[in-house]
Protein backbone atom coordinates (compact mmCIF):
# COMPACT_ATOMS: atom_id res chain seq x y z
CA UNK A 1 0.00 0.00 0.00
CA UNK A 2 1.16 3.69 -0.78
CA UNK A 3 2.65 5.86 1.86
CA UNK A 4 0.76 8.05 3.55
CA UNK A 5 3.06 10.76 2.27
CA UNK A 6 2.63 9.90 -1.07
CA UNK A 7 -1.25 9.73 -0.53
CA UNK A 8 -1.56 12.69 0.84
CA UNK A 9 0.53 13.96 -2.63
CA UNK A 10 -1.98 12.17 -4.77
CA UNK A 11 -4.70 13.74 -3.26
CA UNK A 12 -3.25 16.91 -3.67
CA UNK A 13 -2.57 17.00 -6.99
CA UNK A 14 -5.71 15.60 -8.02
CA UNK A 15 -7.87 18.69 -5.57
CA UNK A 16 -5.35 21.07 -8.07
CA UNK A 17 -6.96 18.77 -11.03
CA UNK A 18 -10.10 19.86 -10.30
CA UNK A 19 -9.28 23.46 -10.16
CA UNK A 20 -7.52 23.53 -12.99
CA UNK A 21 -10.32 21.84 -14.92
CA UNK A 22 -13.06 23.76 -12.79
CA UNK A 23 -11.63 27.26 -14.26
CA UNK A 24 -11.03 26.22 -17.41
CA UNK A 25 -14.84 25.12 -17.56
CA UNK A 26 -15.98 28.38 -16.67
CA UNK A 27 -13.59 30.23 -19.10
CA UNK A 28 -15.51 27.58 -21.86
CA UNK A 29 -18.85 28.79 -20.24
CA UNK A 30 -18.43 32.58 -21.08
CA UNK A 31 -16.57 31.79 -24.44
CA UNK A 32 -19.24 29.95 -25.68
CA UNK A 33 -21.77 32.64 -24.73
CA UNK A 34 -20.16 34.61 -26.44
CA UNK A 35 -19.89 32.49 -29.38
CA UNK A 36 -23.44 31.57 -29.83
CA UNK A 37 -24.40 35.51 -29.66
CA UNK A 38 -21.22 36.16 -32.74
CA UNK A 39 -23.66 32.94 -34.63
CA UNK A 40 -27.27 34.35 -33.80
CA UNK A 41 -25.69 37.58 -34.85
CA UNK A 42 -24.78 36.72 -38.47
CA UNK A 43 -27.76 34.66 -38.88
CA UNK A 44 -29.99 37.67 -40.28
CA UNK A 45 -27.51 38.14 -43.15
CA UNK A 46 -27.08 35.02 -44.21
CA UNK A 47 -30.99 34.07 -44.13
CA UNK A 48 -31.41 37.32 -46.23
CA UNK A 49 -28.58 36.67 -48.61
CA UNK A 50 -30.01 33.08 -49.29
CA UNK A 51 -33.25 34.35 -49.96
CA UNK A 52 -32.05 36.52 -52.86
CA UNK A 53 -30.22 33.92 -54.15
CA UNK A 54 -33.62 31.97 -54.49
CA UNK A 55 -34.90 34.62 -55.60
CA UNK A 56 -32.57 34.78 -58.14
CA UNK A 57 -32.84 31.37 -58.84
CA UNK A 58 -36.67 31.24 -58.98
CA UNK A 59 -36.80 33.40 -62.06
CA UNK A 60 -38.29 31.98 -64.74
CA UNK A 61 -36.05 30.55 -67.91
CA UNK A 62 -32.81 30.44 -66.59
CA UNK A 63 -30.97 27.27 -67.01
CA UNK A 64 -27.82 28.28 -65.53
CA UNK A 65 -26.93 30.85 -64.05
CA UNK A 66 -23.41 30.99 -63.36
CA UNK A 67 -20.80 28.79 -63.17
CA UNK A 68 -21.00 28.35 -59.43
CA UNK A 69 -24.34 27.39 -59.74
CA UNK A 70 -23.77 24.80 -62.81
CA UNK A 71 -23.56 21.28 -61.86
CA UNK A 72 -20.94 19.91 -63.96
CA UNK A 73 -21.60 16.30 -65.42
CA UNK A 74 -18.61 14.59 -65.01
CA UNK A 75 -16.98 15.36 -61.24
CA UNK A 76 -13.32 14.23 -61.63
CA UNK A 77 -11.83 15.32 -58.34
CA UNK A 78 -13.57 16.79 -55.14
CA UNK A 79 -12.91 19.17 -52.39
CA UNK A 80 -13.58 19.34 -48.50
CA UNK A 81 -13.12 21.88 -46.22
CA UNK A 82 -12.89 20.33 -42.90
CA UNK A 83 -13.58 22.72 -39.86
CA UNK A 84 -11.65 22.06 -36.34
CA UNK A 85 -10.58 23.36 -33.57
CA UNK A 86 -6.83 24.43 -32.80
CA UNK A 87 -6.75 23.06 -29.38
CA UNK A 88 -7.61 19.98 -27.73
CA UNK A 89 -9.03 19.40 -24.64
CA UNK A 90 -12.76 19.53 -25.68
CA UNK A 91 -13.70 16.22 -25.12
CA UNK A 92 -14.67 14.30 -28.75
CA UNK A 93 -15.00 17.39 -30.72
CA UNK A 94 -12.34 16.97 -32.43
CA UNK A 95 -12.10 13.29 -33.29
CA UNK A 96 -15.84 13.48 -34.06
CA UNK A 97 -14.89 15.46 -37.23
CA UNK A 98 -12.40 13.18 -38.60
CA UNK A 99 -13.86 10.20 -38.35
CA UNK A 100 -17.23 11.57 -39.39
CA UNK A 101 -14.78 12.63 -42.40
CA UNK A 102 -13.15 9.52 -42.77
CA UNK A 103 -16.06 7.44 -42.96
CA UNK A 104 -17.86 9.99 -45.56
CA UNK A 105 -14.91 10.20 -48.08
CA UNK A 106 -11.87 8.08 -47.44
CA UNK A 107 -13.90 5.75 -49.95
CA UNK A 108 -15.29 8.63 -51.71
CA UNK A 109 -15.58 7.86 -55.54
CA UNK A 110 -13.98 10.84 -56.33
CA UNK A 111 -10.08 11.35 -55.07
CA UNK A 112 -10.28 14.08 -52.40
CA UNK A 113 -8.16 17.25 -51.25
CA UNK A 114 -8.76 18.07 -48.57
CA UNK A 115 -9.06 22.32 -47.13
CA UNK A 116 -8.61 22.45 -43.37
CA UNK A 117 -8.91 24.80 -40.56
CA UNK A 118 -8.15 24.12 -36.75
CA UNK A 119 -4.42 22.27 -36.24
CA UNK A 120 -6.07 19.52 -34.55
CA UNK A 121 -7.91 18.38 -37.38
CA UNK A 122 -4.92 18.93 -39.85
CA UNK A 123 -2.51 17.45 -37.49
CA UNK A 124 -4.99 14.09 -37.69
CA UNK A 125 -5.82 14.05 -41.79
CA UNK A 126 -2.22 14.73 -42.09
CA UNK A 127 -1.30 11.52 -40.26
CA UNK A 128 -4.17 9.28 -41.88
CA UNK A 129 -1.71 11.34 -45.32
CA UNK A 130 -5.34 12.97 -46.62
CA UNK A 131 -4.05 15.52 -49.02
CA UNK A 132 -4.13 18.48 -48.18
CA UNK A 133 -4.29 21.43 -50.44
CA UNK A 134 -4.17 24.40 -48.16
CA UNK A 135 -4.65 25.03 -44.10
CA UNK A 136 -6.10 27.93 -42.32
CA UNK A 137 -5.48 27.29 -38.63
CA UNK A 138 -5.09 29.91 -35.67
CA UNK A 139 -7.95 31.83 -36.41
CA UNK A 140 -8.59 34.74 -34.15
CA UNK A 141 -10.45 33.48 -31.41
CA UNK A 142 -13.35 35.63 -32.12
CA UNK A 143 -13.55 35.73 -36.23
CA UNK A 144 -14.50 38.37 -38.16
CA UNK A 145 -15.90 38.17 -41.74
CA UNK A 146 -12.85 39.50 -43.13
CA UNK A 147 -10.45 36.78 -41.38
CA UNK A 148 -12.27 34.13 -43.06
CA UNK A 149 -13.17 35.19 -46.49
CA UNK A 150 -10.06 34.30 -48.43
CA UNK A 151 -10.68 30.25 -47.67
CA UNK A 152 -14.22 31.14 -49.76
CA UNK A 153 -12.06 32.58 -52.55
CA UNK A 154 -9.36 29.64 -53.05
CA UNK A 155 -12.14 27.19 -52.93
CA UNK A 156 -14.09 29.51 -55.02
CA UNK A 157 -10.91 29.73 -57.42
CA UNK A 158 -10.61 26.49 -57.30
CA UNK A 159 -13.67 25.36 -58.39
CA UNK A 160 -13.83 27.54 -61.41
CA UNK A 161 -10.15 26.45 -62.33
CA UNK A 162 -11.68 23.02 -62.51
CA UNK A 163 -9.14 21.77 -59.87
CA UNK A 164 -12.45 20.42 -58.12
CA UNK A 165 -15.45 19.63 -59.28
CA UNK A 166 -17.93 19.73 -55.88
CA UNK A 167 -16.58 21.08 -52.89
CA UNK A 168 -18.15 19.81 -49.37
CA UNK A 169 -17.88 21.80 -46.45
CA UNK A 170 -17.75 19.26 -42.64
CA UNK A 171 -18.63 21.42 -39.83
CA UNK A 172 -20.59 20.80 -36.68
CA UNK A 173 -23.37 21.79 -35.95
CA UNK A 174 -24.41 23.55 -32.93
CA UNK A 175 -28.05 22.43 -31.56
CA UNK A 176 -27.99 23.37 -27.90
CA UNK A 177 -25.22 23.05 -25.25
CA UNK A 178 -25.65 19.54 -24.58
CA UNK A 179 -25.88 18.41 -28.57
CA UNK A 180 -23.51 19.44 -30.99
CA UNK A 181 -23.44 17.28 -34.71
CA UNK A 182 -20.94 17.06 -37.40
CA UNK A 183 -22.54 17.93 -40.73
CA UNK A 184 -21.41 17.12 -44.43
CA UNK A 185 -22.83 20.14 -46.50
CA UNK A 186 -22.45 20.50 -50.52
CA UNK A 187 -20.70 24.21 -50.74
CA UNK A 188 -20.19 24.22 -54.70
CA UNK A 189 -22.20 23.88 -57.10
CA UNK A 190 -24.11 25.90 -55.01
CA UNK A 191 -27.74 23.99 -55.14
CA UNK A 192 -30.44 26.83 -55.23
CA UNK A 193 -33.93 24.97 -55.54
CA UNK A 194 -36.32 26.89 -57.89
CA UNK A 195 -38.95 27.08 -55.80
CA UNK A 196 -42.12 25.12 -58.11
CA UNK A 197 -44.61 26.95 -55.62
CA UNK A 198 -44.04 30.32 -57.07
CA UNK A 199 -45.74 29.13 -60.36
CA UNK A 200 -49.11 28.71 -57.78
CA UNK A 201 -48.61 31.37 -56.44
CA UNK A 202 -48.64 33.56 -59.27
CA UNK A 203 -51.34 31.68 -60.46
CA UNK A 204 -53.10 32.67 -57.28
CA UNK A 205 -52.55 36.10 -58.24
CA UNK A 206 -49.84 37.33 -55.59
CA UNK A 207 -46.82 39.00 -56.21
CA UNK A 208 -44.35 37.33 -57.43
CA UNK A 209 -40.81 38.88 -58.77
CA UNK A 210 -41.58 38.46 -62.84
CA UNK A 211 -37.64 39.14 -63.66
CA UNK A 212 -35.11 41.54 -62.23
CA UNK A 213 -33.72 44.87 -63.10
CA UNK A 214 -30.22 44.36 -62.83
CA UNK A 215 -27.83 47.18 -62.17
CA UNK A 216 -24.86 47.31 -63.53
CA UNK A 217 -24.79 43.83 -65.38
CA UNK A 218 -26.57 40.33 -64.35
CA UNK A 219 -23.10 38.65 -64.49
CA UNK A 220 -21.43 41.33 -62.57
CA UNK A 221 -23.83 41.30 -59.93
CA UNK A 222 -23.83 37.71 -59.81
CA UNK A 223 -20.12 37.64 -59.76
CA UNK A 224 -19.82 39.75 -57.02
CA UNK A 225 -23.16 37.93 -54.73
CA UNK A 226 -22.48 34.01 -55.50
CA UNK A 227 -18.99 33.66 -54.40
CA UNK A 228 -19.76 36.00 -51.37
CA UNK A 229 -22.32 33.57 -50.30
CA UNK A 230 -19.90 30.81 -50.44
CA UNK A 231 -17.79 32.65 -47.92
CA UNK A 232 -20.65 33.14 -45.98
CA UNK A 233 -21.42 29.79 -45.39
CA UNK A 234 -17.79 28.93 -44.61
CA UNK A 235 -17.83 31.85 -42.25
CA UNK A 236 -20.89 30.32 -40.56
CA UNK A 237 -19.70 27.35 -40.25
CA UNK A 238 -16.77 28.08 -38.70
CA UNK A 239 -18.99 30.11 -36.05
CA UNK A 240 -21.18 26.75 -35.55
CA UNK A 241 -17.84 25.07 -35.02
CA UNK A 242 -16.30 27.99 -32.40
CA UNK A 243 -19.82 27.45 -30.35
CA UNK A 244 -19.84 23.31 -30.43
CA UNK A 245 -16.21 23.40 -29.49
CA UNK A 246 -16.25 25.85 -26.59
CA UNK A 247 -19.37 23.74 -25.54
CA UNK A 248 -17.93 20.32 -26.32
CA UNK A 249 -14.73 21.72 -23.83
CA UNK A 250 -17.03 23.00 -20.86
CA UNK A 251 -18.89 19.89 -21.23
CA UNK A 252 -15.75 17.82 -21.09
CA UNK A 253 -13.94 19.95 -18.37
CA UNK A 254 -17.01 19.55 -16.16
CA UNK A 255 -16.99 15.71 -16.29
CA UNK A 256 -13.66 15.56 -15.65
CA UNK A 257 -14.07 18.33 -12.38
CA UNK A 258 -16.71 15.65 -11.57
CA UNK A 259 -14.46 12.47 -11.77
CA UNK A 260 -11.63 14.74 -10.07
CA UNK A 261 -13.86 15.78 -7.10
CA UNK A 262 -14.79 12.04 -6.76
CA UNK A 263 -11.88 10.82 -7.16
CA UNK A 264 -10.23 13.03 -4.25
CA UNK A 265 -12.85 11.87 -1.95
CA UNK A 266 -12.50 8.33 -2.33
CA UNK A 267 -8.64 8.88 -1.81
CA UNK A 268 -9.11 10.93 1.08
CA UNK A 269 -11.35 8.48 2.47
CA UNK A 270 -8.31 5.55 2.14
CA UNK A 271 -6.08 8.34 3.40
CA UNK A 272 -8.32 8.85 6.66
CA UNK A 273 -8.51 4.91 6.95
CA UNK A 274 -4.64 4.10 6.83
CA UNK A 275 -3.87 6.95 9.34
CA UNK A 276 -6.40 5.25 11.92
CA UNK A 277 -4.76 2.10 11.04
CA UNK A 278 -1.35 3.57 11.75
CA UNK A 279 -2.55 5.28 14.89
CA UNK A 280 -4.51 2.35 16.13
CA UNK A 281 -1.11 0.24 15.59
CA UNK A 282 1.39 2.91 16.84
CA UNK A 283 -1.41 2.94 19.92
CA UNK A 284 -0.88 -0.76 20.58
CA UNK A 285 2.73 -0.59 20.46
CA UNK A 286 3.07 1.87 23.11
CA UNK A 287 0.41 -0.42 24.94
CA UNK A 288 2.13 -3.03 24.53
CA UNK A 289 5.54 -1.30 25.62
CA UNK A 290 3.73 -0.15 29.12
CA UNK A 291 2.67 -3.81 29.30
CA UNK A 292 5.99 -5.01 29.26
CA UNK A 293 7.61 -2.29 31.35
CA UNK A 294 4.35 -3.45 34.23
CA UNK A 295 5.07 -6.66 34.35
CA UNK A 296 8.93 -6.52 34.82
CA UNK B 1 -48.82 52.05 -48.58
CA UNK B 2 -44.75 52.24 -47.25
CA UNK B 3 -42.37 49.60 -48.44
CA UNK B 4 -40.57 47.60 -46.11
CA UNK B 5 -36.83 48.13 -45.36
CA UNK B 6 -34.46 45.71 -43.98
CA UNK B 7 -30.72 46.66 -43.43
CA UNK B 8 -28.51 43.97 -41.94
CA UNK B 9 -24.61 43.70 -42.00
CA UNK B 10 -22.35 40.80 -41.62
CA UNK B 11 -23.25 40.91 -37.92
CA UNK B 12 -26.17 42.40 -37.12
CA UNK B 13 -29.55 43.55 -38.56
CA UNK B 14 -28.91 47.94 -38.47
CA UNK B 15 -32.44 48.95 -39.48
CA UNK B 16 -36.08 47.15 -39.93
CA UNK B 17 -38.72 49.41 -40.51
CA UNK B 18 -41.42 50.77 -42.93
CA UNK B 19 -40.39 53.20 -45.27
CA UNK B 20 -42.20 55.97 -47.64
CA UNK B 21 -39.10 56.23 -49.90
CA UNK B 22 -35.57 54.57 -49.58
CA UNK B 23 -32.58 56.18 -51.36
CA UNK B 24 -29.77 53.91 -51.92
CA UNK B 25 -26.28 54.72 -53.38
CA UNK B 26 -26.22 52.07 -55.99
CA UNK B 27 -22.98 51.29 -58.26
CA UNK B 28 -24.80 53.09 -61.19
CA UNK B 29 -25.75 56.37 -59.66
CA UNK B 30 -28.47 57.03 -56.43
CA UNK B 31 -31.71 56.09 -56.21
CA UNK B 32 -35.22 56.28 -54.81
CA UNK B 33 -37.03 53.43 -54.20
CA UNK B 34 -40.89 54.07 -53.83
CA UNK B 35 -43.06 51.23 -52.71
CA UNK B 36 -44.21 49.17 -55.80
CA UNK B 37 -41.34 49.37 -57.31
CA UNK B 38 -40.12 46.59 -59.93
CA UNK B 39 -37.84 43.86 -58.44
CA UNK B 40 -34.06 45.21 -58.63
CA UNK B 41 -31.00 43.71 -57.56
CA UNK B 42 -27.96 46.69 -57.33
CA UNK B 43 -24.88 46.23 -56.20
CA UNK B 44 -23.91 49.58 -53.73
CA UNK B 45 -21.73 51.97 -53.95
CA UNK B 46 -19.97 53.20 -50.02
CA UNK B 47 -22.02 56.13 -49.41
CA UNK B 48 -25.18 56.82 -47.59
CA UNK B 49 -28.82 55.33 -47.81
CA UNK B 50 -31.49 57.60 -46.43
CA UNK B 51 -35.06 56.19 -45.46
CA UNK B 52 -37.79 58.22 -45.17
CA UNK B 53 -40.74 57.73 -43.12
CA UNK B 54 -43.28 61.00 -42.33
CA UNK B 55 -41.28 63.28 -43.46
CA UNK B 56 -38.27 62.15 -41.10
CA UNK B 57 -35.30 60.90 -42.35
CA UNK B 58 -32.75 58.37 -41.24
CA UNK B 59 -29.56 57.73 -42.72
CA UNK B 60 -27.54 54.69 -42.82
CA UNK B 61 -23.75 54.63 -43.79
CA UNK B 62 -23.07 51.93 -46.11
CA UNK B 63 -19.57 50.61 -47.36
CA UNK B 64 -20.72 48.85 -50.33
CA UNK B 65 -22.56 45.56 -50.73
CA UNK B 66 -26.27 44.30 -52.36
CA UNK B 67 -29.81 45.84 -52.20
CA UNK B 68 -32.61 43.75 -53.20
CA UNK B 69 -35.63 45.67 -54.47
CA UNK B 70 -39.12 43.38 -54.45
CA UNK B 71 -42.39 45.32 -54.81
CA UNK B 72 -43.44 45.21 -50.84
CA UNK B 73 -39.78 45.62 -49.03
CA UNK B 74 -36.08 46.75 -49.68
CA UNK B 75 -33.69 44.21 -48.53
CA UNK B 76 -29.74 46.07 -48.09
CA UNK B 77 -27.06 43.25 -47.61
CA UNK B 78 -23.89 45.39 -46.67
CA UNK B 79 -20.60 44.91 -46.19
CA UNK B 80 -21.06 47.65 -42.85
CA UNK B 81 -23.29 49.66 -42.01
CA UNK B 82 -24.19 52.25 -39.25
CA UNK B 83 -26.91 54.25 -38.13
CA UNK B 84 -25.36 58.25 -38.83
CA UNK B 85 -26.61 58.70 -35.20
CA UNK B 86 -24.45 55.84 -33.73
CA UNK B 87 -21.21 56.76 -35.36
CA UNK B 88 -18.17 57.22 -32.76
CA UNK B 89 -16.23 60.54 -34.24
CA UNK B 90 -13.64 60.09 -32.36
CA UNK B 91 -13.25 56.42 -33.15
CA UNK B 92 -13.78 56.84 -36.66
CA UNK B 93 -11.33 59.91 -36.63
CA UNK B 94 -9.04 58.40 -35.00
CA UNK B 95 -8.88 55.52 -37.75
CA UNK B 96 -8.36 57.98 -40.23
CA UNK B 97 -5.83 59.21 -39.12
CA UNK B 98 -4.13 56.09 -38.70
CA UNK B 99 -4.93 55.24 -42.31
CA UNK B 100 -3.16 58.56 -43.28
CA UNK B 101 -0.40 58.05 -41.75
CA UNK B 102 0.15 54.55 -43.11
CA UNK B 103 -0.79 55.95 -46.11
CA UNK B 104 2.51 58.57 -45.83
CA UNK B 105 4.80 56.07 -44.71
CA UNK B 106 4.53 54.61 -48.18
CA UNK B 107 2.88 51.47 -48.90
CA UNK B 108 3.52 49.78 -51.88
CA UNK B 109 0.64 49.79 -54.27
CA UNK B 110 -1.29 46.58 -55.35
CA UNK B 111 -0.49 44.97 -51.96
CA UNK B 112 -2.86 43.41 -49.85
CA UNK B 113 -1.63 46.17 -47.11
CA UNK B 114 -2.25 48.93 -49.74
CA UNK B 115 -5.80 48.04 -50.28
CA UNK B 116 -6.84 47.40 -46.57
CA UNK B 117 -5.20 50.64 -46.08
CA UNK B 118 -7.20 52.29 -48.54
CA UNK B 119 -10.36 51.07 -47.63
CA UNK B 120 -10.03 51.85 -43.85
CA UNK B 121 -9.56 55.42 -44.95
CA UNK B 122 -12.43 55.14 -47.29
CA UNK B 123 -14.46 53.81 -44.83
CA UNK B 124 -13.45 56.23 -41.72
CA UNK B 125 -13.84 59.02 -44.42
CA UNK B 126 -17.57 58.09 -45.78
CA UNK B 127 -18.24 58.18 -41.79
CA UNK B 128 -16.87 61.49 -40.82
CA UNK B 129 -18.59 62.50 -44.13
CA UNK B 130 -22.00 61.42 -42.98
CA UNK B 131 -21.59 62.59 -39.84
CA UNK B 132 -21.15 66.48 -40.68
CA UNK B 133 -23.66 66.39 -43.44
CA UNK B 134 -26.36 64.19 -41.67
CA UNK B 135 -25.90 64.74 -37.84
CA UNK B 136 -26.17 68.41 -37.94
CA UNK B 137 -28.88 69.10 -40.07
CA UNK B 138 -30.55 66.47 -37.64
CA UNK B 139 -29.49 68.79 -35.08
CA UNK B 140 -30.61 72.05 -36.13
CA UNK B 141 -34.33 70.86 -36.88
CA UNK B 142 -34.58 70.28 -33.59
CA UNK B 143 -33.53 66.57 -33.05
CA UNK B 144 -32.62 64.71 -30.28
CA UNK B 145 -28.42 65.50 -29.66
CA UNK B 146 -26.28 62.92 -28.38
Amino acid sequence: MASLREMRRRIRSVKNIAQVTRALEAVSASKVRKAVAALLATRPYATKAWQVLTHLAGQPGRESLHPLLTPRPNPKRALVVVISGDRGLAGTYNTNIVRFVMREFAHYPLPVDYVVVGRKGRDMLLRRRCRLIADFSDLPAAPAFADVSAIGRLVVDEFLKGNADEVWLVYTDFVNMMKQEVRAKKLLPLEVQRPEERVEAFEQGRKVPAAYIYEPEEREILDEIVPRFTALQIYQAILEGLASEHAARMVAMRNATDNAVELAADLQLEYNKARQQSITSDMLDVVRGAESLTRS
Amino acid sequence: MPIRCEIVSQDRTVFEGEADIVILPGSAGEMGILPNHAPLITTLNYGVIRVRRHGEEQVFTVAGGIAEVQPDVVTVLADAAENVEEIDVERAEAARRRAEEAMAKGVPKDTDAYLAIEAALRRSRLRLDAVRRYRRAKQLKGMPEE
